[in-house]
């Protein structure tokens, strides 16, 4: 992001219709989430794995068009800064996950 | 509109507190008499507390860690003779109450305020230098988390005289920590001290990070970094990914306190096993974010005084960044009693056992540096020798506790307080003792008295292996961890053993207060005096510039072709500093009173919401946002150094190269 | 929050040399992203820790989170338009920008204040079961980071009237606050879809 207000091409600021775009899929995703669960229409764990792929998606969406997250060589270190939280954020929460979830059947605890 | 606060508050009762409160009140009065008598105020503001200067910082923060040390390693000896008396009916001379603060204090202390501090001065003090760079990326920050570590040990030692500290232990597991059973304001003390130095030590993070990645001189790779820089720089990343986890654990601690919430409460479905699990993710990468940048400290060393470039620069990179890596995945391994199944502590005692290989590379490649070395033995030295004996040893103890199996006999017991220090004493804290006696003359322009120096390091050996390796045997032999009085005979000469061992330690302790006294008393005669900036013969670019260096620290930005640039110059004959060269203006940070005002006004907050006085604490918050949004709307915030100015500065101190080369 | 660093190559190339301040505070916003990653994970955990109380499905319902998504979504696009406002040095449509983002973000804020109180009132506090425990925390903590970046809107605000230039700190404000306003946006996807949307299955 460092190079946002250094650049003079404009595209890493974004533009008026990029953040339109953005803002329609951003929408369009929330819209879809909602309805999936409102439906009722598919089974729980379906329900949620939907749920789960459309705010993915939505997440990307936002870090491109709204943070302007891409692959130029200046923002590498903004990038691998991303990459590297979120990895560390799934390391926690899948290992908080399973060693509680072992305690808890361990331990009887639900 | 006291809120809990009262008369009662203040433990005139206990009479080792009223009178540790006469001593500190007296000393304190002299230090603040002589200051107002020598009319030192002003320059003490000026220069030093409202300093951005990285070099400023970093000997406050190293003052900083020595005061705590003296406090926790009190609470020690306390504790050692606490329990070298209390034995077959003798209750000894503490009561639970008091011994249950102290050793809560002690760990919190030594952990966040003498170890922290002393790390963060050191890569304050190194790192900006080390890279070639003119200051930190954020220079108002660094003063701000200054400001926010110290108000915090301020907060825990007012502890002492208002109320009670947390008799929860240093990590204060609930539900023991819960108001229900600990409704005193201990508890609240150490969150609130937590929480405000957490913010200093995240923004530190923060800032070595940034400063490491885009402030590096000019042709300074990352293979060409020197060794110390890669270690702050891990720790940095350690500090900013892990300290957030901490905060989180001790917020919800604190809702549970104050607002009833139900996280890890006995009772509305709360889970204490929880917090275990949230405050080890902090708390295994707590440990490596310290002895990362001891390790550092090691690379430099012995290198330095083995007259050879280090062994294996690349390797070092490289387990350097393993553990950091390693180091998230390891933590449970602090509760494997906790109940999770074989699969859980496989995996987790797996980890932890593997760290141990890239450690061992490290130990290798300082062992493979000092082989066919011209080795002096300085007291730099002789701590990094004295940490690789003794960190081995801890290490090894370590991958025995990693065995879940073995776990279940050793968890909690004193053979696991054995292991900690062993690491922590023998790695961190040699570590950075060896890192201040290295670099001490580059922050003074002289050196530490070696003679005891030596005596220092002679009684912190010695006194350690007296007073630990009795506790790996009692710990064996089923002690468990704070027990405040005993009735086994067989513990007894083992923990006199370790008592004596503690009273070896105080000695080392004075050593280096004597070592510091009789530095500075003698720091103009010849032998102690460095003009060069360069007394070790050093191969990095700090030893560049001249000791102290000037307020710039570089006059002209070094370029850097090699892998310990400042050797590569001397040996090619480079002229690093470009001395009377074309000088030009130097744009610098001006000093700030925010940094000093927000921790201010953070301690009135912390203090006031210890004790529900509402209204304080809202004056408090108001003045930190108020202190931030006044800081933003500041314009005038930088200034340049004529280039006049800078070509004064460098023409003295080549002034004094030459008059020391002429004698 | 935001200021100007020394320099680090010798003086005369400082205008090519970018702040760090901005990269700075994408990498404090990674330490913020670990805050939130705890919490998702202390809610995770303790999710179905009702103690005999409500549990999501009876608390939650679908249109105010849509009307507080919505206020979130439109308020990201009209910083935007701020920034490109800032980009092209037009304060006055800087200000108006920032102030409709004002608005809409003390919408949200409003909302959510009234969605607590109704809970509280209803006897569905923080303090009645675990879950609701990890959920007010969540959620709140989303909350004061957006109470945070408001405070944060209207000191720019304050600073950027009766200037006639954006100067590289300004913009460098104000980028960085953009980052922290889409950044909660992000925190806010996860919120409503694995806290509330979730609960309501």
């Amino acid at each position: 992001m460092s190079d946002l207000h250094t650049t003079s091409s404009g595209e890493s600021h974004g533009s008026v219709s990029s953040y339109i775009i953005g803002f329609v899929l951003a929408v369009i995703l929330t819209v879809l989430a909602f309805a999936v669960v409102a439906m009722h229409s598919l089974s729980p764990s379906g329900t949620i794995i939907a749920v789960s792929v459309l705010a993915l998606v939505q997440v990307l969406v936002h870090l491109h068009y709204f943070l302007h997250m891409g692959g130029g060589s200046e923002q590498r270190w903004n990038n691998m800064c991303f990459v590297f939280t979120v990895g560390f954020v799934a390391i926690f929460i899948v290992g908080t996950l399973f060693v509680m979830n072992n305690t808890a059947i361990h331990m009887m605890s639900r | 509109m006291l809120g809990r606060l009262s008369l009662s508050a203040i433990p005139l009762d206990v009479p080792i507190l009223v009178g540790t409160f006469l001593g500190v009140a007296i000393v304190g009065l002299a230090v603040l008499g002589l200051i107002t008598y020598y009319g030192k105020w002003g320059y003490l503001w000026k220069e030093w507390f409202t300093s951005v200067d990285h070099k400023r910082l970093a000997v406050m923060y190293i003052i900083l860690a020595l005061v705590a040390l003296f406090r926790g390693f009190a609470d020690a000896i306390m504790m050692r003779t606490q329990l070298a008396l209390a034995y077959a009916g003798n209750p000894g001379y503490l009561p639970p109450h008091h011994y249950d603060q102290i050793f809560s204090a002690h760990g919190t202390i030594m952990i966040f305020f003498l170890a922290m501090a002393f790390m963060t001065g050191l890569f304050n003090f190194v790192v900006p230098l080390q890279i070639g760079a003119r200051d930190v990326a954020f220079p108002f920050l660094n003063n701000l988390s200054f400001w926010m570590t110290a108000i915090a040990f301020i907060l825990v030692n007012v502890s002492l005289f208002i109320g009670e500290f947390s008799q929860c232990g240093w990590l204060a597991y609930p539900p023991l920590s819960e108001a229900q059973f600990s409704p005193g304001v201990g508890v609240d003390y150490y969150i609130w001290a937590i929480q405000l130095s957490g913010v200093g030590t995240l923004l530190t993070g923060v800032n070595f990070f940034v400063t490491i990645v885009k402030m590096r001189a000019p042709g300074m790779t990352w293979m060409k970094m020197p060794v110390f820089t890669w270690t702050a720089f891990c720790s940095s990343i350690l500090i900013m990914v892990s300290f957030p986890v901490l905060t989180v654990a001790v917020a919800l601690l604190g809702l549970d306190r104050y607002f009833g919430m139900h996280f890890f409460t006995n009772d509305g479905g709360g889970n204490q096993m929880m917090y275990l699990n949230l405050i080890w993710a902090w708390g295994h990468p707590e440990v490596y974010i310290l002895v990362i940048p001891a390790f550092g400290v090691f690379s430099e060393v012995v290198p330095a005084f083995s007259q050879k470039p280090l062994f294996g620069y690349g390797t070092m990179v490289y387990a350097t960044c393993a553990i950091m890596v390693l180091s998230f995945l390891v933590w449970v391994h602090h509760f494997f009693t906790m109940g999770a199944g074989p699969d859980v502590n496989a995996f987790f005692g797996i980890a932890t056992m593997v760290i141990s290989i890239p450690t061992g590379v490290k130990l290798f490649n300082w062992m493979f540096t000092m082989y066919k070395g011209r080795i002096q033995y300085h007291a730099c030295m002789y701590w990094a020798v004295g940490f690789m004996v003794t960190f081995t040893i801890g290490g090894m103890t370590g991958v025995m506790m990693a065995i879940p199996g073995a776990d279940f006999v050793l968890h909690n017991s004193l053979f696991l307080i054995a292991h900690f220090h062993n690491v922590i004493i023998g790695g961190v804290y040699f570590g950075y003792v060896c890192g201040m006696n290295f670099w001490f003359p580059k922050v003074m322009g002289f050196k530490l008295n070696e003679s005891w120096g030596k005596r220092a390091f002679w009684f912190w050996f010695v006194g350690f292996y007296f007073a630990f390796v009795p506790l790996y045997v009692v710990g064996f032999q089923g002690m468990t961890r704070r027990l405040n009085h005993y009735d086994n005979p067989a513990w007894h000469p083992w923990l006199l053993i370790a008592e004596v061992g503690a009273v070896l330690i105080l000695f080392g302790i004075v050593c280096q207060l004597m070592q510091l006294f009789v530095s500075i008393r003698d720091r103009n005669l010849a032998e102690n005096r460095d003009f060069t900036g360069d007394p070790w013969n050093g191969r990095t670019l700090e030893w560049s510039t001249s000791s102290p260096p000037p307020v710039y620290n570089f006059a002209i930005v070094p370029h850097v072709h090699e892998l310990d640039a400042y050797m590569h110059d001397k040996e090619n004959g480079v002229d690093t500093r470009c001395a009377g060269g074309q000088y030009e203006a130097i744009h610098m940070p001006k000093n700030t009173a925010a940094g000093f005002l927000v921790g201010a006004f953070s301690l009135i907050l912390g203090f006031a919401a210890i004790w529900y006085i509402w209204w304080l604490a809202a004056i408090g918050l108001i003045g930190v946002i108020g202190t931030v949004i006044a800081r933003s709307a500041n314009k005038d915030i930088d200034f340049y150094i004529p280039a006049e100015e800078v070509a004064r500065i460098e023409n003295e101190h080549t002034r004094k190269l030459m008059a020391q080369a002429a004698e | 929050m935001a200021h100007d660093t020394t320099v680090t190559t010798s003086g005369h190339d400082e205008h090519h040399h970018e702040s760090p301040v901005v990269f700075g505070f994408w990498v404090y916003l990674m330490t913020d992203c670990i805050i939130f990653g705890s919490l998702f994970a202390t809610f995770a955990v303790l999710r179905n820790q009702f103690n005999g109380g409500p549990s999501g499905h009876e608390l939650f319902e679908l249109s105010g989170l849509g009307l507080e998504t919505a206020l979130l979504l439109i308020s990201s696009i009209t910083y935007g338009f701020g920034m490109i406002a800032a980009h092209k040095n037009e304060i006055s449509k800087v200000i108006m920008w920032l102030g409709v983002t004002f608005l809409l973000g003390l919408g949200f804020v409003g909302l959510e204040v009234n969605e607590f109180a109704h809970m509280i009132h209803e006897g569905a506090g923080p303090d009645r079961s675990a879950f609701l425990s990890a959920f007010f925390t969540l959620v709140a903590t989303h909350g004061l980071h957006v109470s945070c970046g408001l405070i944060w809107i209207v000191t720019l605000m304050v600073q950027l009237m009766g200037t006639t230039a954006i100067p590289e700190r300004m913009m460098n404000k104000l980028t960085c606050l953009s980052l922290f306003w889409h950044f909660l946006d992000i925190v806010w996807i996860c919120v409503f879809s694995y806290v509330y949307l979730a609960s309501m299955i």
